[in-house]
């Protein structure tokens, strides 16, 4: 058995006189804020140098770069990320203010960047200072509702508590919500949520996400829930450029470049496929792009010829013409029953 | 009369920032916590009942905190505790534990004296919480 070298054996002493009195403030709370409040109050503040230092606007630019598109949602982020920064400023001026409601509501279709701006949020309010740890615990239905009478209170506690200091992402929240069956354990979990929602509010973001008609929905019939959510952000489904430009970027990342002729049969692809039922914007592409690279290496290695760095990387305007989308006909895939993969 | 049982029990009792602060503290040193309930203080008594599982994963206080205070609504009269549990190959044991709660008078104990053989002498401690029944040991 080891031991460790800084625990020493044997019972603690009683302390010596007058050491009892001068510990609490040592240990935490008191001391601090008795500092602060003595320090005088700055005269004024250059707000934008203090946003720059906490880094808040670095991720906001990654964010910009990274994601095509969705340009309501970046104003919407960039005018939360102002307001807290202003916030900080006023609270330095001793302006108390209570903490603004952070709660908030991604709605759009699938494939629209969600769960990715939810994760940077989660970032530019941890650097903001605004939630401890700046995790994002992402949770669906099944992890927060339980089976039987007893077992979804647990449940969601778990989750929630896993879930402080940083982002609790609940993915399709309106199915909490079951109209049709009152008993719904669902509701429990509803119930639980909003209590630490409203309490635990400097613990934890909550972030509900799904499409738009059905949250709407899901809020008429849980007003509780709709009033708690100050931020409601709609995130629009992309065009055909900005797909093609996600294409660009995920083929980038990954090392690959299209071929002279592939980026406007991918458009093609694309424009195909937009129209087709379960498209899932930029997951879509990402599948379509998988399956490009898996005919790619079939071409490889069918040819049976020698390959250069520059052909590993290319992918060629046959790799994507032979998509399903171009050798089938549409609305037979529909009809003749067979599964269809979704992207 | 103060009991003293784990860490940090001569000091004042610890308030919510510094409890705070303790567990922030076992948490970066990845300890698993988990909170405790009790009405019997016999200084023996390790065994104290389970205030839901232990918690593992957690990354943020609030978390440790909100089920202390959920355990200290439910039972405003007992002592409440927190264990950290340092899993590491050759510590393995209870590597923190103080307490977050106590009633409100603590009624102390009483020596109590056993006759044995040969005029010895044993000599023992009871608590006079025991005195009275499981849940209504401490007033409210």
């Amino acid at each position: 058995m080891t031991q460790d070298p800084h625990i020493p054996f044997g019972m603690p002493r009683p302390p010596a006189p007058g050491f009892s009195a001068s510990v609490p403030d040592a240990v935490a709370g008191n001391g601090l804020r008795a500092q602060e409040e003595a320090a005088p109050l700055p005269v004024s503040i250059d707000v934008e140098a203090d946003a720059r230092a906490s880094g808040v606007f670095d991720v906001i630019e990654d964010l910009d770069r990274e994601l095509v598109g969705l340009d309501p949602v970046k104003t919407r982020i960039r005018e939360i990320a102002a307001l807290l920064v202003v916030d900080m400023a006023r609270r330095r001026f001793g302006l108390e203010a209570e903490r603004p409601n952070l709660h908030m509501c991604f709605t759009g279709s699938p494939g629209t960047g969600k769960t990715t701006v939810a994760m940077r949020m989660a970032t530019v309010l941890h650097r903001l200072g605004y939630l401890a740890k700046g995790h994002l615990v992402a949770v669906t239905r099944d992890e927060l509702v339980g089976q039987y009478i007893g077992h979804t209170a647990p449940k969601t506690r778990e989750v929630l508590k896993r879930a402080m200091g940083g982002v609790l992402f609940i993915d399709e929240a309106y199915y909490l919500h079951r109209q049709e069956n009152e008993r719904d354990y669902g509701q429990e979990a509803i119930e639980i949520l909003l209590q630490v929602m409203e309490n635990q509010r400097n613990d934890i973001v909550v972030i509900l996400a799904g499409y738009r008609d059905r949250m709407d929905q899901f809020f008429s019939s849980n007003p509780g829930m709709g009033s708690r959510i100050a931020h409601h952000i709609d995130f629009p489904d992309y065009d055909l450029d900005s797909l093609v430009a996600i294409a660009r970027i995920m083929l980038d990342r990954q090392r690959y470049t299209f071929a002279n002729g592939a980026e406007p049969a991918f458009r093609e692809l694309m424009s195909r496929r937009m129209t087709q039922p379960r498209f899932a914007n930029a997951r879509s592409v990402r599948n379509a792009l998988e399956r490009a690279r898996l005919r790619q290496a079939n071409r490889l290695v069918s040819d049976g010829r020698v390959v250069t760095r520059d052909d590993l990387m290319r992918i060629e305007a046959e790799d994507i013409y032979k998509s399903r989308w171009f050798t089938e006909a549409p609305g037979e895939q529909v009809l003749d029953g067979r599964t269809v993969p979704t992207g | 009369m103060l009991v003293t049982q784990g860490t940090f029990s001569y000091l004042p009792p610890l308030t919510d920032a510094q409890v705070k602060a303790q567990v922030q503290y076992a948490l970066d040193n990845d300890w698993a916590m988990s909170v405790e309930f009790t009405d019997d203080p016999h200084p023996r008594n390790f065994l104290w009942d389970m205030w839901g599982l232990p918690m593992f994963d957690m990354r943020d206080p609030a978390a440790i905190l909100l089920e202390v205070q959920r355990c200290r609504d439910a039972y405003p009269a007992r002592y409440v505790r927190v264990n950290a549990y340092d899993r590491r190959l050759g510590r393995q044991t209870t590597a923190l534990s103080f307490i977050v709660q106590r009633p409100k008078n603590e009624t102390g104990f009483r020596l109590e004296r056993q006759e044995g053989p040969d005029r010895q002498v044993r000599y023992t401690l009871h608590p006079y919480a025991l005195d009275r029944g499981a849940g209504e040991r401490y007033e409210r």
